[in-house]
């Protein structure tokens, strides 16, 4: 059998053909089963998109089968600054990205692996795709206590989970997707996971915390390769077609036209912070300046990502009133950014009176609002 | 005229009694009464109750989480109505009909029941109530396989794959000839159709197949040799262009900006420029650049601009000055921060290298690393960006020669450079070479700054940069 090394950590395997696309769109019409060559968790979301809005899947379902490098992927309808540790994030470089789909907040890295299956409308079926997987496990590994709940989680040894699922419906078409821990960093999961912002009100979808364990850790000879090749043999063989991976490049534009402009919108500042639903932000802080100890509190209403409503309570007199009225007038409307506040606020202070007393209150003051962020 | 546009509507005549009433006669005459009059033909159209369909899996309920339309919005058949949730699924719910949105029976995050209305739109009362099955939009069915429709009384014949590539495109198939069997409108038709609206050849989409050739009486005549010719050029057609104006308001730190710049042009600014010969200094960088390297530090030629302009100041410290608002004390400032202009994503932010008096160039080009990889990461701190006392802007690395910077409050002075080009130059022998020309343009506050410190400044620095060797004399 010829196989193709194209991905870099592709171990030779003999059952499955990996081949770089060809003619994708249009060569069978039978089912089908695709991987993507990148590890980047924008593109492979816009992979799953295109695929959604741009396929003819009335009578062709699809498997797509993709790792991110270290990303968090939130839910649709979910409030990132609920969900995990924005401020890790961005000192770690782990990317944050929004899926189109519900459910709840996961950690990807390359020790985890995503599952989507696609068909139309009327064949979603999450149970059926679930226990597809934990048939493939069990091929595999027919030691492995893994089994499907009603929560369409899937759970070794009855206790931690694995895999979390969740769908999009569209018109005509749907996916389910979802993940599998084989070697996932259980311990930046973790930390990441965890958020560290107080005081916030939404009625955004929460996640449910669970206790996770990776495959790896009850059978050290599994790698993610081995777990993605068993699932693509379940589905060759239940969807009777050919043992056959078909390579996708996400970047390619003319296998999947359109692609980079959905790229581009899952990175936007509007989609993944600008969706989070209406929240509220209610909490207090102490700051030290010069041996006194001083209590602020804070209330903000953030719509769009954008500070709707903006209160700062602060001691009488420690800033002068119009400086704090310039403050807040200046936050309104602005987004719920630590970036844009650090401009902002540094910005203004060149039009205020140049003490540096002031100045260095004004730092201390707008240091910990953006540390709410 | 404007009577066979309500041809279906019964009430014909309390509208036209309607409209007399409210316009007078020379009203008749202008081309937007056309559109008045079709408003009214609307509101009497039908208001159908458009239900939540079944989302399947034995699904009841779901919860609102996102409206994409408004009361008041007019929708087209397949566009987005609303995005629901249901146990980790989330389904965007897209419109039967074409209409107004009349009325939302949820508001969000409210539950919203499968097979209970959702939305009530007004339907265009001449198209009629449209089945309450779903109509099958993407028919994988072959090509023999042809379904009828009903459009304003007349049966129209077209195969799924041509009414979708019609739909694609927003054409009423009763606008288009068939040439078919029947009367049998075909993809050719579509194509041609479309082709004679725009006179431009069509780009693909995702689902359409190969476009068939302008005929030939379009094409522009020209050389068989010249490629770019292959594209007709219009001729003579209205151009339409569907654009709208965008408004949107100035916030966060746009608002702020806005604020600095208009302080600033309260600033009486005067402007000096001049032309550095770098070509030594290019030479220099060139050989240090792999110093630099192999301490970790990326060495561009900002580090040496700066260093340059920090021992201009403290021959002429009143411009790292500072002016009160009043006017009446001038603050000398001891340290040196010197700013870098930066361009993000937002725009112009000017992080400052601190204390560069006692900084070595090498320092300051560590020092700009930082600033840089923070900037270009959205992650500069407050400190970062404030303190500063004077500023550079190296507006040379996207393009220009001369510019006129603006004065960054509180400070006093500020200067831009320009890219370096090669350019001819006579030496001291009276020969021609090539020399690596930079231009900068020096912007100062006219009330505490006269011209002759500001060129007397310039000299000195434009000195230390065109023989860096002298920088040496005077480093502390």
């Amino acid at each position: 059998m010829v196989l193709q090394p194209l991905l870099k950590n592709c171990l030779p395997l003999s059952g499955i053909l990996r081949t770089p696309k060809a003619g994708f769109r249009s060569t069978t019409s039978g089912d089908l089963i695709i991987q993507s060559t990148s590890n980047d968790v924008y593109q492979n979301l816009a992979v799953e998109d295109w695929i959604h809005d741009h396929m003819n899947l009335e009578n062709r379902r699809v498997l797509f089968l993709w790792r991110n490098s270290p990303a968090v992927v939130i839910g649709r309808h979910q409030n990132p600054w609920q969900e995990c540790n924005l401020r890790l994030l961005r000192q770690k470089n782990i990317k944050l990205a929004r899926r189109r789909s519900g459910g709840g907040t996961v950690y990807h890295d390359l020790g985890n692996i995503n599952l989507t299956f696609f068909t139309n409308r009327k064949k979603y079926e999450r149970m059926e795709n679930l226990k597809l997987v934990v048939k493939a496990l069990k091929a595999l590994r027919p030691q492995l206590d893994v089994h499907v709940t009603d929560r369409y989680d899937i759970l070794l040894d009855r206790r931690y989970k694995i895999s979390g699922t969740a769908a999009k419906l569209g018109r005509t078409t749907a996916y389910h997707h979802c993940t599998l821990l084989c070697n996932a960093d259980k311990f930046v999961l973790s930390s990441v996971l965890k958020s560290p912002y107080k005081g916030l009100k939404s009625n955004a979808t929460p996640s449910v915390p669970a206790s996770v364990k990776n495959l790896f850790e009850e059978d050290p000879s599994l790698t993610c390769e081995m777990l993605l090749d068993a699932i693509a043999e379940e589905y060759a063989t239940q969807h009777q077609i050919d043992h056959h991976i078909t390579l996708i490049n996400p970047a390619d534009e003319t296998v999947l036209p359109g692609i980079r402009n959905k790229t581009k919108e899952l990175q936007t500042w509007e989609w993944v912070y600008g969706k989070t639903p209406k929240f509220s932000v209610s909490t207090c802080f102490s700051m030290v300046y010069k041996e006194s100890v001083l209590d602020v509190k804070v209330d903000m209403d953030v719509k769009h990502g954008r500070i709707e409503v903006c209160k700062i309570y602060l001691p009488e007199q420690w800033l002068p009133p119009a400086l704090c009225s310039e403050l807040v007038k200046s936050l309104t409307g602005s987004k719920f950014c630590p970036d844009e506040t650090t401009k902002l606020a540094t910005t203004l202070l060149r039009v205020c009176p140049q003490d540096e007393e002031l100045h260095s209150r004004w730092n201390l003051l707008c240091e910990n609002v953006i540390m709410l962020m | 005229v404007c009577i066979h546009r309500v041809r279906s509507c019964s009430s014909i005549r309390f509208i036209k009694s309607k409209y007399v009433c409210v316009f007078d006669k020379s009203a008749l005459k202008f081309s937007h009464q056309q559109r008045l009059f079709r408003t009214s033909a609307v509101s009497c159209g039908q208001i159908v109750q458009f239900k939540l369909s079944d989302i399947g899996e034995g699904i009841t309920e779901v919860t609102v989480k996102e409206w994409y339309v408004k009361e008041g919005d007019s929708v087209s058949q397949f566009d987005s109505i609303c995005e629901v949730q249901s146990d980790k699924a989330s389904v965007t719910i897209t419109s039967r009909y074409d209409g107004i949105i009349r009325k939302l029976h949820y508001n969000l995050d409210e539950i919203a029941f499968v097979g209970k209305p959702l939305v009530d739109i007004e339907i265009d009362a001449s198209k009629g109530v449209a089945p309450e099955e779903d109509v099958v939009e993407t028919p994988p069915m072959s090509h023999e396989e042809h379904t009828h429709q009903e459009i304003k009384g007349h049966k129209t014949l077209a195969t799924p794959a041509v009414r979708r590539l019609a739909m694609e495109n927003n054409i009423k198939l009763s606008e288009v000839v068939g040439t078919g069997k029947d009367n049998r409108i075909l993809k050719e038709d579509i194509l041609n159709y479309l082709a004679k609206q725009t006179g431009a050849i069509l780009p693909p989409s995702p689902k359409a197949e190969i476009v068939p050739p302008l005929p030939k009486s379009e094409t522009v005549p020209a050389a068989p040799k010249d490629k770019a010719h292959r594209i007709p050029v219009p001729v003579s057609r209205p151009i339409v262009f569907s654009g709208k104006d965008k408004t949107e308001p100035i916030t966060g730190f746009h608002k702020a900006m806005v604020k600095t710049m208009s302080a600033a042009l309260k600033i009486p600014h005067f402007g000096y420029c001049d032309e550095i010969d770098l070509t030594q200094l290019v030479q220099l960088r060139e050989e240090l650049k792999p110093v630099a390297q192999i301490r970790g530090v990326k060495l561009s030629f900002m580090p040496f601009f700066i260093k340059a302009a920090s021992l201009g100041l403290l021959q002429y410290p009143i411009l790292n000055a500072s002016l009160d608002e009043s006017c009446q004390n001038v603050t000398y400032k001891a340290s040196h921060n010197i700013g870098v202009a930066m361009d993000t994503e937002q725009g112009l932010i000017v992080p400052n290298v601190k204390n560069v008096q006692v900084c070595s160039v090498l320092e300051i080009a560590s020092e700009l690393n930082r600033l840089q990889s923070l900037g270009s990461a959205g992650q500069l701190g407050t400190n970062d960006l404030t303190g500063g006392t004077f500023t550079l802007s190296n507006i040379g690395t996207i393009g220009g020669t001369y510019t006129k910077p603006v004065i960054l409050p509180p400070e006093v002075a500020i200067g831009a450079l320009g890219k370096i080009q090669v350019l001819p130059r006579f030496n001291g022998k009276g020969e021609v070479f090539k020399a690596q020309i930079m231009n900068v343009s020096w912007s100062a506050d006219h009330r505490i700054i006269d011209g002759a410190t500001m060129a007397r400044f310039s000299n000195l620095w434009k000195s230390y940069l065109e023989n860096p060797a002298s920088m040496l004399l005077d480093l502390k």
